[in-house]
């Protein structure tokens, strides 16, 4: 049957060398550069950083952003921005934690969820009214959102006359990673038990796949290596998450709510991105909106959904954030927007659209929540944290300039 | 013999600019009509009504005798009507089995069928003789022939009944061109009716057997090629008017 040429020939070496494994240049480099920062801050703190402790604390503390991400690499892939969703996490999460102390009675298991559902559903709400100004009144993002911005933060404080709300139903605590709010050791084993098999699952029928078609493929002992860590990543992550006591009990707290939270959302986004129509709609358009509307494609109505579900994950993590916080409180969330944008830029979105990666994206967040951690650990003031911030950003999107200069056009 | 498509009188207008003004045209199965005049006599704009990228201001249009409204590309699509924009349409960012599907992708299961996509891309662009290796490559990696031939592809694999084709053999080579107009001549004895906007003449006399003349977004005539040298094509197009005594045909 027909053979297929490997990647243009054109490139480096090293870019072949990577190619032919395929592994993606760009997620390796990351993940080394996470494990450079997490062993220098390590050094710095005299083992502090990577005390499970610490590591516990720092996957909660990346839930917020994490969440939120995969909806903005939607947003910027399409070309578009979204600068309100740090006041649509705080308004969502005011609006919670009303719902959840004077709405509903605090002492119901249904409470939590109840509240959750209505506070999604408000995001996606305040997400599509955006989107719509953006798509059918021809308003460009960056301004709509603006308003967003300035809107739902003033909306925030609007809903309790500035009050800041607490504490919060035990239900509702669930969601936000405290002593109310983790899995415990059993179910944490089970989640991360499902994960490794998935994993192994997935790896072994891809690869067999692609040596019955013949496709090129990696070395087999190559493919053995990265399942082999993928596996041990996800059993080291399980031991570090079942390896925080709570105070009270002793017993392992296990894996913190948020971050299930944060995983099922990622690990959903990257289906939706790679096998869905939706997923591919938005890198269509992405690419050539031209096209797409050509192509039959409603792209209005697209442009509404991503906004949409953009406004949700903000709920979702306003949800997070406040009930990590066991109180509404009208800041809540404020800046956020300029993280979440961070994370995805560091991880491969490019601005001018067309190009994204939800995996990079996550990987992103990590690293400037692990920078941000580690930051506090040496107690650098906010202020030299923001210098930090503000220069790993440039020189991550720098870095990627010159990689993209260097790829065969 | 019933036309396949019938355009009356329409009229399309941007702002100030009347790009169409009371243009009819028609195509009957089986047949190539040439759309033929200077850039900016409303070629484009007026096949570009009839695949639902515009709407006409005035005007119907018949597809096999009955009036139907095309309000958007897909409307169009969903009447059998298949274009081929001077632009190609592609998205640079996607791979070859995603542009050819683009909007009216395979499903297995629910989700993408991205073998099954990829396997009919190779089929259909073989029977254009397009040499691509590595179809999961993104589109703006291949040459300007390549990109034009994965559009028309896309157009061919969805069995047009109407196919609109807006300059195609614009980036190809003699080779590619030949099997492109070797293709035109399959797909006109399938009974498929074709448009085709081209500034090639030698094409157009070599494959139409009807041409329409446009200047300044109105018709100027309508002729059948074995009735008309090239040098009075030529005359319709630069003075935009029939030539000495010519019957026009309807």
């Amino acid at each position: 049957m027909q053979t297929l040429e490997k990647a243009p020939a054109a490139s480096k070496s090293s870019k072949n060398i990577l190619s032919s494994l395929q592994l993606d240049a760009r997620l390796l480099f990351m993940l080394i550069a996470i494990a450079l920062v997490w062993l220098a801050f390590n050094v710095f703190t005299e083992g502090t950083f990577l005390s499970i402790r610490n590591l516990w604390n720092l996957s909660v503390q990346t839930a917020s952003v994490g969440v939120m991400v995969s909806g903005m690499v939607l947003v910027l892939v399409m070309r578009q921005v979204d600068l309100s969703v740090g006041s649509i996490l705080g308004f969502t999460g005011m609006l919670m934690a009303v719902l959840s102390t004077r709405a509903f009675p605090m002492g119901e298991g249904w409470n939590g969820w109840i509240t959750l559902l209505i506070g999604l559903l408000v995001g996606a709400v305040i997400g599509a009214f955006q989107g719509w100004w953006v798509a059918f009144l021809n308003v460009p993002a960056f301004i709509v959102t603006l308003g967003g911005l300035l809107i739902y933060r003033g909306g925030a404080w609007l809903l309790t006359e500035g009050q800041t709300i607490g504490p919060l139903a035990d239900s509702f605590q669930f969601f936000g990673g405290g002593l109310n709010g983790t899995l415990g050791a059993t179910w944490t084993w089970i989640v991360g038990g499902v994960g490794m098999a998935l994993v192994a699952f997935l790896d072994f029928r891809n690869f067999a796949q692609r040596q019955s078609r013949g496709l090129p493929n990696r070395p087999l002992l190559i493919q053995l290596l990265v399942t082999g860590l993928s596996l041990l990543l996800i059993l080291g992550f399980i031991v570090v998450m079942n390896g925080y006591p709570d105070p009270l009990t002793k017993q392992p707290r296990g894996m913190p709510v948020p971050v299930l939270i944060m995983l099922g959302v990622i690990l959903t986004m990257m289906w939706v991105v790679r096998s869905t129509k939706f997923g591919r709609y938005v890198f269509a358009y992405g690419g050539n909106p031209e096209a797409a509307r050509l192509a039959g494609i409603n792209t209005k109505r697209l442009m509404v959904s991503v906004f949409a579900l953009l406004g949700m994950l903000a709920a979702l993590a306003g949800a997070i954030q406040t009930a990590r916080l066991n109180s509404g409180a009208n800041s809540t969330g404020t800046q956020a927007e300029l993280s979440v944008i961070a994370a995805a830029v560091i991880g491969g979105t490019s601005l001018s659209g067309g190009v994204g990666s939800i995996p990079g994206a996550f990987l992103g967040a990590l690293l400037m929540s692990s920078i941000l951690s580690g930051m506090g650990l040496i107690n650098l003031t906010s202020a030299w944290q923001n210098v930090v911030q503000g220069i790993v950003l440039m020189l991550a999107v720098l870095l990627d300039v010159f990689y993209n200069r260097n790829r065969s056009k | 013999m019933q036309p396949l498509v019938q355009m009356n009188n329409i009229s399309k207008h941007f702002g100030g600019v009347r790009s169409l003004e009371d243009v009819s045209i028609d195509l009957y199965p089986g047949e190539v009509v040439g759309l033929l005049g200077h850039n900016g006599a409303g070629k484009s704009t007026l096949i570009k009504v009839l695949s639902g990228a515009y709407s006409a201001d005035a005007g119907q249009v018949l597809i096999e005798g009955k009036e139907v409204k095309i309000p958007t590309p897909r409307a169009a699509q969903d009447l059998g009507i298949e274009t081929i924009y001077q632009t190609l349409a592609l998205a640079d960012n996607l791979d070859v089995p995603a542009n050819i599907f683009l909007g009216r992708e395979l499903l297995r299961g629910g989700q993408l069928d991205e073998d099954g996509m990829e396997l009919e891309a190779r089929k259909v662009l073989e029977r254009l003789k397009v040499k691509i290796p590595n179809l999961k490559m993104p589109v703006f990696n291949f040459s300007g022939g390549q990109r034009q031939c994965i559009a028309i592809s896309r157009a061919i694999f969805f069995k047009a009944k109407v196919l609109i084709m807006d300059e195609p053999t614009a980036a190809l080579g003699m080779q590619e061109t030949a099997q492109v107009n070797e293709l035109i001549m399959t797909l006109k004895q399938e009974g498929v009716g074709i448009f085709l906007i081209s500034h090639d003449m030698h094409d157009i006399f070599d494959l139409c057997d009807r041409l329409t003349v446009m200047k300044g977004g109105r018709v100027v005539g309508s002729v059948r090629t074995s009735d008309v040298t090239q040098d009075e094509v030529l005359e319709m197009i630069i003075a935009g008017k029939l030539p000495r005594v010519l019957r026009e045909v309807a």
